[in-house]
């Protein structure tokens, strides 16, 4: 069992993901009796830090620098290995995000460790976290263990329930004073596109469309239902390739693999790739007028019919129950 | 420019996937080149038609990966490695970054291209281990390079958000879809892919020893998600059917 699990937060436009605490819930299960080091790295975040004790951290850690600013793996990865050598953990865990999976390798790297990605759950073999993981987009599942060495983790998004927050828990935040050579990497500019404020990886609802939509305006019909039910758009890449939307929005075995609570899929006939990436959804809604398309084989409720005409009678409908 | 690319051999994303003795199946499987890895090798190839220099397409794997590899040479690749890794125990993404350094530690690197994840596996390490080890810059995920100089311009996908970054050769990049659109081998492509080099490697040809590659992570077992139960087709009028999906999800399912 380990005694001591470093869990590296990560923070979008100033506020936690969500992901970070549920990271911290997989640690507990790690180290159920253990320390559990909630570690932030950033500029000017030290003042959020002390929310890592709501959801269980017994301690938080802070590197705040003017060159964490932004994300470089150069920069991040010398901060993380300053808090990875002075705490010495058993295990380091992380979101997969794109900041995770990116940090978390080169930590392995460095450490000589191996790294179990994109883990979904979480079992104990004795003292070794055995993590579960999908591979080939979801169309099996591997159950993986670190040999030896620290045990590196990255947990998908809304997978692992976090714990519920407690805002009467505190602790002071420790300053941890790091030395950061100068970054190659330049960072010109950032643009945030990400329409509803929701990211896909993280959604709880997701509503996706593919080529039935048949035009670029017609695949805007999609952003207010997923408005309406505080989701994220996400497309087949059927629906990229007719260039109705970016290809940041493909979800499949090429393009993202979610686990929303809710995913809607609206005009898109479920081709094997597509299904790969939404097939682990825990309930599906299926809208298409093709009976036979391949979608309705996995979707929980269907319905068969012109979307043109379902969809806004969908979003009306929808709005009367949701607040 | 020197540019290499990591690449893998893939099953097609077409392929079912079925299990044999607790084993993924490759009985009648198609395979192919990783789809990211298609970006990168395109992408080598555009910018070493604009600024010269040559490109080398690598690959860990069996000797099956050799028509992985002559296919990315009927795309345009000048030269190919295939390094074996067949003995390699419980081989993982580490052993993969500990192949591809000992090829790199006497080799003139000016870019590293690869795919940013792998269908397969689906772990997106190999990359940033690699620059880590071999103490390269990195950027994952780009979906724009240009190359002025020494200097090379990067868009980056950030979870949907675009990155512009800057920085100088020699780096490490991971191609995102929305790079470039892979071209197909073409006849002459194919014909001329034959007479090109490929060389065979093995660890003893990179000083390395089976037991410093190794992986770190060992698999327990591996499943199949269990089938899902076929589900309610809703009747009636559109407005009903609405009314009804509504309930459902409201009532039954309780995702809303």
């Amino acid at each position: 069992m380990a005694n001591k699990v470093v869990v590296i937060g990560e923070m979008r436009d100033g506020e936690f993901r969500n992901v970070s605490f549920e990271a911290i819930a997989a640690a507990k299960q790690i180290a159920p009796d253990g320390e559990i080091v909630g570690a932030l790295l950033g500029s000017g975040v030290k003042d959020r830090a002390d929310q890592l004790f709501h959801y269980g951290a017994s301690r938080v850690v802070v590197v705040d620098h003017d060159k964490l600013k932004n994300y470089t793996p150069e920069g991040y990865t010398q901060a993380a290995m300053a808090l990875v050598d002075q705490e010495e953990p058993d295990a380091v865990i992380m979101g997969h995000t794109s900041l995770g999976r990116d940090l978390s390798a080169k930590l392995a790297a460095r450490m000589e460790a191996g790294l179990v990605s994109d883990a979904v759950g979480i079992e104990m073999d004795g003292e070794d976290p055995v993590f579960t993981r999908p591979i080939y987009s979801g169309k099996a599942f591997e159950k993986v263990k670190s040999k030896d060495g620290v045990v590196f983790a990255t947990i998908r998004p809304n997978n692992i329930p976090a714990q519920e927050a407690d805002t009467s828990k505190s602790g002071s935040v420790e300053t941890v004073d790091v030395a950061i050579a100068d970054l190659q990497t330049i960072i010109k500019d950032v643009v945030k596109n990400t329409a509803t404020g929701v990211d896909l990886s993280e959604a709880s609802v997701i509503v996706a469309g593919g080529r039935g939509l048949k035009s670029e305006e017609n695949f805007k019909m999609l952003d207010e239902l997923a408005d309406l039910l505080g989701g994220a758009v996400g497309a087949s890449r059927g629906a990229c390739d007719a260039e109705y939307c970016d290809y940041a929005l493909q979800i499949g075995q090429t393009g993202k693999v979610v686990t929303p609570d809710l995913y809607i899929a609206v005009g898109l006939s479920g081709a094997i790739q597509h299904v790969a990436g939404m097939s682990n959804s825990k309930v599906i809604v299926a809208l298409n007028k093709d009976p036979e398309a391949e979608i309705f084989q996995m979707a929980d409720y269907g319905i068969v019919g012109d979307l043109f005409d379902t969809l806004p009678k969908l979003i009306e409908e929808f709005k009367k129950v949701v607040v | 420019m020197n540019i290499y690319v990591i690449m893998k051999r893939t099953f097609d994303t077409e392929e079912k996937i079925q299990l044999e003795n607790g084993q993924i199946s490759e009985d009648g499987a198609e395979f192919i080149i990783n789809p990211y890895d298609e970006y990168a090798i395109e992408e080598a190839i555009q910018l070493r038609d604009e600024h010269g220099g040559e490109v080398t397409l690598v690959t860990v794997g069996d000797e099956e990966a050799e028509k992985q590899l002559r296919t990315g040479l009927a795309m345009g690749g000048d030269k190919a490695v295939l390094i074996e890794d067949e003995d390699v125990e419980d081989g993982d993404t580490y052993s993969t970054e500990r192949i591809l350094a000992g090829y790199f530690a006497d080799k003139e690197v000016d870019m590293i291209l690869g795919g940013n994840v792998a269908v397969d596996g689906g772990s997106g390490q190999v990359g940033p281990r690699l620059a880590e080890r071999l103490g390269m810059v990195h950027v994952t995920s780009v979906v724009s390079v240009s190359v002025d100089g020494t200097t090379v311009s990067i868009e980056k996908d950030v979870e949907g958000d675009q990155e512009f970054i800057e920085l100088q050769l020699p780096v490490l990049l991971t191609a995102q879809q929305g790079l470039n659109e892979p071209r197909y081998p073409s006849l002459p492509g194919i014909m001329k892919a034959k007479k090109k080099p490929l060389e065979e490697l093995d660890l003893d040809d990179l000083d390395l020893d089976e037991d410093d590659v190794g992986g770190k992570t060992e698999r327990v077992e591996i499943y199949l998600p269990p089938p899902k139960a076929a589900g309610k087709i809703l009747e009636g009028e559109v407005d009903e059917q609405v009314t009804e999906l509504v309930s459902l999800l409201k009532n039954e399912a309780k995702v809303i």
